[in-house]
Formats: structure tokens, sequence, C-alpha cells
């Protein structure tokens, strides 16, 4: 394995700014710009900019590209329509998630698949290997995409005006061929903020020119660059989960509260159905821990690994855990036994450095956008 | 980022004003309180504890992650910042004034405290 990080596109940019850069499943990224709570509540209220190129496109084409999808992720990718995107996951025989998943229909036989950068390689590898014997193309294109996305309640305004797409006519969970600053681009609307935003798919050597314009075209109304610091806290608020933390190999879909991603009712086996199967009917008769938030009454931060107790008793384990700058407390994301996850369980903390902290238990999402 | 001539400095990242009536003021310097990114919980020594140089004395919670807090000097505390346990984010905005952390009763210090200079040359390598 190369120690070299690797660079975005945008690399020079960041660096001009000032940001500080970190390591990140082997690439360079802005960490933040300025104070990481400010770029949060930036895109809570106004719009951020994200060059999120690390993320990882894998490419599927040929006339049966949708049914070596149905085989290999959990999803049913038939019932995806031109010009939509779905979340979905893709797991190992054992049920196992290998990484959660966005996949992007762009024509009749063409799907672009989104994996996270830590994972990028095993779901290609992975999705290689599942397409023997279907008539259907796996391409790597994670250095053919820059990707920037501009998120937040002003994100369409600014993007409105640098564009011919029909942004109105863009619905959530939905991508369109456009054209953005004069350069051509797959126009989402996706995100991982809890926000109305987009995402871009360009062609590296145009993302510093689109960056630049999204940047001039967002300057009065408090657009500014944002860092992964404040991805994490802002897909935390919203109840996002986040691979490595939230979804392992060590879990199903079901352990992890999204049994809905898993589509049984579709024609046709894939990998990891009967394992699937089996964990559906465990977590409907007998989960063994529930993932929950956690809600500080003090102010001392609940960090990953970090134990959750009660009476003196280890009951769950924090998988995520930061201050939140919408609800000014600290916030974790927990897998806490079925006994006590409901939403009001008197008596639970969190053991902080030898301390048993007070949190209350409460449903995910911790924030929900108004519509 | 410049570090004001008046203060000593430690590897650590503290400073440390000169005493005055015995008693000195210890900070996070501005490049360490940028390195945390925003600071939300700051755990202080109580006052009356007595703090050894290059011991643990106390913690900073930022967004990313928990440091340990390291006094620069030997002596017992007389005053913590109440004002940056209310708002910690004044030693993120103010490292060297009203982010200060504790005021101790200098009992001992290093031999190895750096002048301004040498720890502006210290975090530049």
């Amino acid at each position: 394995m190369s120690t070299a990080p690797r660079l975005t596109a945008l690399d020079a940019l960041h660096r001009s700014l000032g940001a500080t850069m970190t390591d990140f499943a082997g690439w360079d990224m802005p960490l933040r710009y300025t104070s990481e709570r400010d770029e949060h509540n930036a895109v809570r209220t106004k719009a951020g900019l994200f060059d999120l190129s690390h993320m990882g496109e894998i490419t599927v084409t040929g006339p049966q590209a949708v049914d070596l999808l149905d085989y290999a992720l959990v999803g049913n990718i038939s019932t995806v329509g031109n010009g939509r995107a779905r979340y979905t996951m893709i797991c190992q025989e054992d049920g196992g998630i290998l990484d959660d998943l966005i996949v992007y229909r762009l024509g009749e036989t063409e799907y672009m698949v989104v994996a996270n950068a830590s994972n990028a390689q095993i779901v290609l590898d992975a999705l290689v290997a599942r397409a023997e014997g279907f008539d259907a193309e796996v391409r790597d294109d994670r250095d053919a995409y820059a990707l920037i996305a501009v998120q937040g309640p002003e994100s369409p305004g600014i993007l409105k005006s640098i564009t011919d797409a029909d942004l109105d006519g863009l619905k959530y969970y939905a991508g369109l061929p456009g054209t953005v600053a004069g350069v051509p681009a797959l126009i989402a609307r996706t995100g991982y903020t809890g926000e109305d935003g987009f995402e871009l798919f360009l062609k590296p050597e145009h993302a510093e020119g689109v960056w630049k314009a999204l940047t001039e075209a967002g300057e009065g109304v408090g657009l500014i660059p944002c860092g992964l610091s404040c991805r994490d806290t802002l897909r935390l608020e919203a109840g996002m989960p986040l691979y490595g933390h939230e979804l392992t190999t060590a879990l199903t879909p079901f352990d992890a509260g999204l049994g809905r991603v898993v589509k049984f009712e579709k024609p046709g086996d894939f990998v990891g159905r009967k394992a699937l199967e089996a964990a559906a009917e465990r977590a409907e008769t007998a989960p063994p821990r529930k993932l929950v938030g956690l809600i500080a009454e003090g102010r001392r931060v609940p960090r990953a690994g970090f134990q959750v107790v009660t009476g003196g008793e280890v009951v769950g384990e924090i998988t995520s855990g930061a201050p939140s700058p919408t609800l000014g407390k600290p916030i974790a994301i927990a897998y806490v036994d079925a006994a006590h996850a409901a939403p009001g369980t008197a008596g639970v903390g969190v053991d902080i450095r030898g301390t048993h902290e007070p949190y209350e238990v409460v449903a995910l999402p911790f924030y929900k956008r108004q519509k | 980022m410049s570090n004001p001539q008046q203060l000593r400095y430690s590897k650590e990242h503290e400073w440390l004003t000169d005493a005055v009536d015995g008693v000195a003021t210890v900070g996070i310097t501005e490049h360490a309180a940028n390195a945390l990114g925003d600071i939300v919980y700051v755990q202080l020594p109580e006052v009356g504890n007595t703090v050894t140089a290059g011991e643990e004395c106390g913690e900073l919670e930022s967004t990313k992650s928990v440091s340990e807090l390291y006094s620069p000097v030997t002596g017992e505390v007389v005053e913590a910042n109440q004002d940056v346990v209310d708002d910690p984010s004044l030693v993120n905005s103010a490292p060297f004034e009203g982010g200060w952390l504790f005021k101790v009763r200098l009992a001992d210090e290093p031999k190895d405290l750096l002048s301004a200079d040498e720890y502006t040359a210290f975090t530049a390598g």
C-alpha cells in the first residue's frame, strides 16, 4: 500500500484557503477551513461547499447491468427509474455489511455506484467477482470524477444561478446531466447533511472552475467552504449511519435498524439472502441491541467505543459522538441492549473516562429539516 | 499568528506570565487552540490543588478529540477561569487573554521554558 496520501483536484485550492487537512481513507482531505461549528451552522441555515472527491464511483453498464446489481446488492435496483437514485447496501454471504451505497441510474443500462472511500476497493472487487456470468461491465471510475457538494437551504438558489438544469423538477434522490458553470456535470439532489442540497459529479479538470463559480454565486447568501469535521456532525444530527461506526461487517442491515433497505420481494437470488432472512427474523423476535440516540445532560463528549452503562452494568457502546451545534449539547449514536433502548429509559449513562455521565435515550434522528 | 513576547512557553503548548506577588497565569497557545479546533469542554484543576510541571492537570475537549492539559510549572492553584468553563470558545477566540485557564502560586518551574521566539521556532519546525 502506498503511503503518500491521494490528493483531490481541489488540493491546491484548499491550501490557498488555509484548510486544516486530515488523512481520510488514504486521501488528504479538508478537515475544516476555520471553525467547524461555524461551518456546521452555515449548512443548517445558509449553505456550505464540500469537496467529496474521495468518494468511490463505480460504473456498471451492459444489457444485464440491472440484473447484476439486483444480485450483488440488497436493494431492488430494477425499480429505480432512469434519472433516480437509491440508498442501498452491499452485504457478504453471511449478511454482514460490506458498505452502504448510493446507486444512480444514469441511462437505460447504465448505473453509477458510489461507495465510501474506505470501502471503494472492496466494493469494486465484490462487484467484479459477482459480475461473473452476467452480460455487464464493471468499471473503476474513481479517477474519472471529482465530487463537489453544495448543501443547505440556500443551495438551490446558488446552483440555479450557474446552471441551465431544471432544479425545480429535480426531486430528492434524483440526478440528471446538465451544465454547471459552462461544463458538463451529473447533478444529483443527494447529500449527507440532513439539508436540501446537491452533489455534482464532474471531470476533475473542471472541479476548480465549478468550485470558484459556486463560491462566487454563494457569496451574498453566506455560502462558506466546509470540511469533513462538520460533515460528520451534520450527518450525526441527521441520524445517518457512517460505515466503520454504525455499520460494519459484523452487523447486518437489520442489526443497524436499516432492514428496510433489504428487499426480499425482488425476484431471483441475491448475495446474503439466506443469512439476511434469518437476521430479519431475529430482529423481529429477539433483537440483541438497538441503535438509539443519546443526548447528554452534561457537557462532556461521548466518543466511539465508550461504554453505555446503567446501574454499574454495561448495556451498550457508543458508535459516534460529538458536540451538537444545533442542540448545543453532546450527542451520540449507540448500540444499546433492547431492554434499555426505549426512548425515555431512565438511568442510562455513558462512562466517560471513569465518570458515569447521565444521558437521555431518544429516537433518531436528533434533527429533522422543516420542509 | 504571533506569540506575545512577555510570556514564556512550554513544549506542551502552554504559556505562562511572569509571577506577580508569586502568582503566574497559565493558558494554552493560539497554535494549540487552532490545532484542537472548536473547544467545547474545559476541565481545569481545582483551586487549592497542587499542580506539577509536566503533569496532567485537566482536559480540553474539542469537536474531534480530547487533549490533556499539562501544567507548565509546579505550585498551588489559586484561581480557575470560570469564564472559559462557561464558554470554552474563549480559548479559541482569545487564547492569550480572556481564554486564560488558571493561576498558580509558583513553587518551582522547569529550566527549559521557551521564550516567544524560541516557541515560534519550535512550532514552525
